[in-house]
């Protein structure tokens, strides 16, 4: 198996890919290669001129501010897990990590190529979700900033159009204390998920709900959050009978099916992780030193 | 017509220079070109892990990566590790152990491991596990490259600690 003919070019400037993607409208973006070099390899795909940004060190970074954490799209999946600044401002991040992949392919993957591709269960599109993030996707004289309901289209499906290239992905993070939990089933360690929930919660001083996130994926297309659940939870005290809400609604989403995994199946795992991660991100905010 | 580039890898302390098309992957690159078939091709997707090589230290699929993306960069791979008849810790615990069958997956168990043996010097067994997911084996359920691993740990640490 060997990809089909292409023409290679590697920039080291973000302008110059910019015009290549300009100048070449058959091509094709190699970030990490983990999920394209599989699909050139099967010949699914053959793009006739491949732009390489593994030089483009510009696009390699985390920067944390205030209310921000931003990534620029060739940072390695690798390097995220191993950074300071992620591990202490957004632990659940370093979690939903742990289960990309394997060691090998977290060293070359990077964000931007696990959010391009845009997988329904990839780990990477969930904390997008959860985090509502923001995209800035670049073109050659232009830019423009995406809200995470704009930029997700469907399976497979983003809103980066040809001659577009994703720059950053800015995540609002949350101060802390929150209480989060990250949990999937997947048939062996490192595969795809075949559902992902994870939440994010901080508890008012009377133990009540005062604000929740969760995102529930790999049931759907697209990573869904449960919004309506989140707003009516506000105020309530977290014990099983909210679970129980929060798993009805996980359960109420529209689930594909393929080959492998019915409808019926990812259902009862988007029900059950749900209440899980719930019941664990509580029970996490309550267990930190709140002084 | 096809696409050419003129790369420079160094493999495994040797330096190599070649004209290469630039659809070749790396793992092709080894084997086809530098005839060093120490290197397996198992899936050629990056489920399998057989193929995995160091490039500049980092353990990496080499089927997932182009051979003139290795250019610059230094190689290595299963045929770099023993220095004439005389093994690694890692491969003598892997022969002690019976860590091996067929030894088809093994070049890229012994890339993978000897990565992370150098990040990680004291695991625990789960971290073993954890570290192996990455690569599959038809022929030992594990087991034994789990133990293989554990026991390099072992003798580097008694090594380390004599010195
Ligand atoms: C064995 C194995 C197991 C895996 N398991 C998981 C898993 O459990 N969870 C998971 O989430 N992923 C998993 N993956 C996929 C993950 O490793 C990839 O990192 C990810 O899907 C793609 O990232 P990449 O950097 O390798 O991108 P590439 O493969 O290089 O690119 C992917 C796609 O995005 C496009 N693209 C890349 N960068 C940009 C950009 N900046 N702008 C616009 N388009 C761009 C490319 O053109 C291509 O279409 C697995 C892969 C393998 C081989
Ligand atoms: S041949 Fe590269 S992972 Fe299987
Ligand atoms: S020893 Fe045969 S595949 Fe591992």
């Amino acid at each position: 198996m060997k990809p089909a003919r292409f023409t290679y070019h590697d920039p080291a400037a973000i302008a110059d890919v910019l015009a290549l993607l300009a100048e070449h409208e058959d091509s094709r973006l190699l970030a990490g290669g983990q999920s394209l070099m599989p699909m050139m390899n099967f010949r699914f795909v053959q793009p006739a001129h491949l732009i390489d940004l593994n030089r483009v060190a510009e696009l390699g970074y985390i920067r944390a501010d205030a209310g921000t954490l931003a990534f620029g799209a060739m940072t390695r999946q690798r390097q995220i897990q191993r950074d300071a600044n992620v591990q202490q401002a957004c632990p659940i991040m370093i979690e939903a990590l742990s289960h990309v992949g394997h060691r090998q392919t977290r060293a070359r993957g990077t964000i931007g190529g696990s959010i391009s591709h845009f997988d329904p269960s990839a780990e990477l599109c969930n904390m997008a979700a959860l985090h509502d993030a923001q995209f800035v996707l670049a073109r050659k004289g232009n830019q423009r900033t995406l809200g995470f309901d704009q930029f997700a289209r469907g399976y497979l499906t983003t809103a980066i159009e040809p001659g577009e290239m994703l720059q950053e992905i800015r995540l609002q993070r949350w101060a802390k204390p929150y209480g989060f939990a990250f949990e999937e089933f997947a048939m062996r360690h490192g595969d795809f998920a075949i559902c992902a929930v994870s939440v994010l919660l901080t508890l008012t001083g009377s133990g009540a709900i005062d604000a929740i996130a969760i995102a529930v994926s790999g049931v759907a297309p697209t990573p869904q959050r449960l919004r309506g659940f989140e707003a009516a939870a506000r105020g309530q005290m977290p014990g099983h009978a909210l679970c129980r809400e929060a798993a009805l609604q996980a359960a109420a989403i529209e689930a594909m099916s393929d080959a492998y995994t019915t409808a019926a199946y990812r259902t009862h795992l988007a029900r059950v992780l749900t209440y899980r991660a719930l019941e664990k991100a509580v029970a996490r905010f309550k267990s930190q030193d709140m002084t | 017509m096809s696409d050419t580039r003129n790369i420079s890898v160094v493999v495994n302390g040797k330096s190599y220079q070649r004209t290469v098309d630039t659809r070749r992957t790396l793992g092709d690159f080894l084997r086809l070109d530098l005839g060093l078939t120490g290197t397996h091709f198992g899936c050629e997707h990056g489920v399998c892990g057989a193929c995995t090589v160091r490039v500049d230290g980092t353990a990496v699929r080499s089927c997932l990566m182009l051979a003139v993306q290795a250019n610059g960069k230094s190689v290595q791979t299963v045929e770099g590790m023993a220095e004439g008849d005389i093994l690694t810790p890692l491969q003598t615990a892997f022969r002690d152990r019976h860590a091996l069958q067929c030894g088809f997956c093994t070049p890229g168990i012994l890339m993978t491991m000897a990565e992370f043996l150098e990040e990680n010097p004291a695991p625990s067994e789960a971290d073993v596990r954890d570290a192996l997911s990455g690569n599959l084996c038809r022929c030992t359920g594990y087991q034994n490259i789990v133990d293989a691993v554990l026991q390099t740990a072992d003798t580097l640490r008694k090594t380390r600690d004599a010195a």
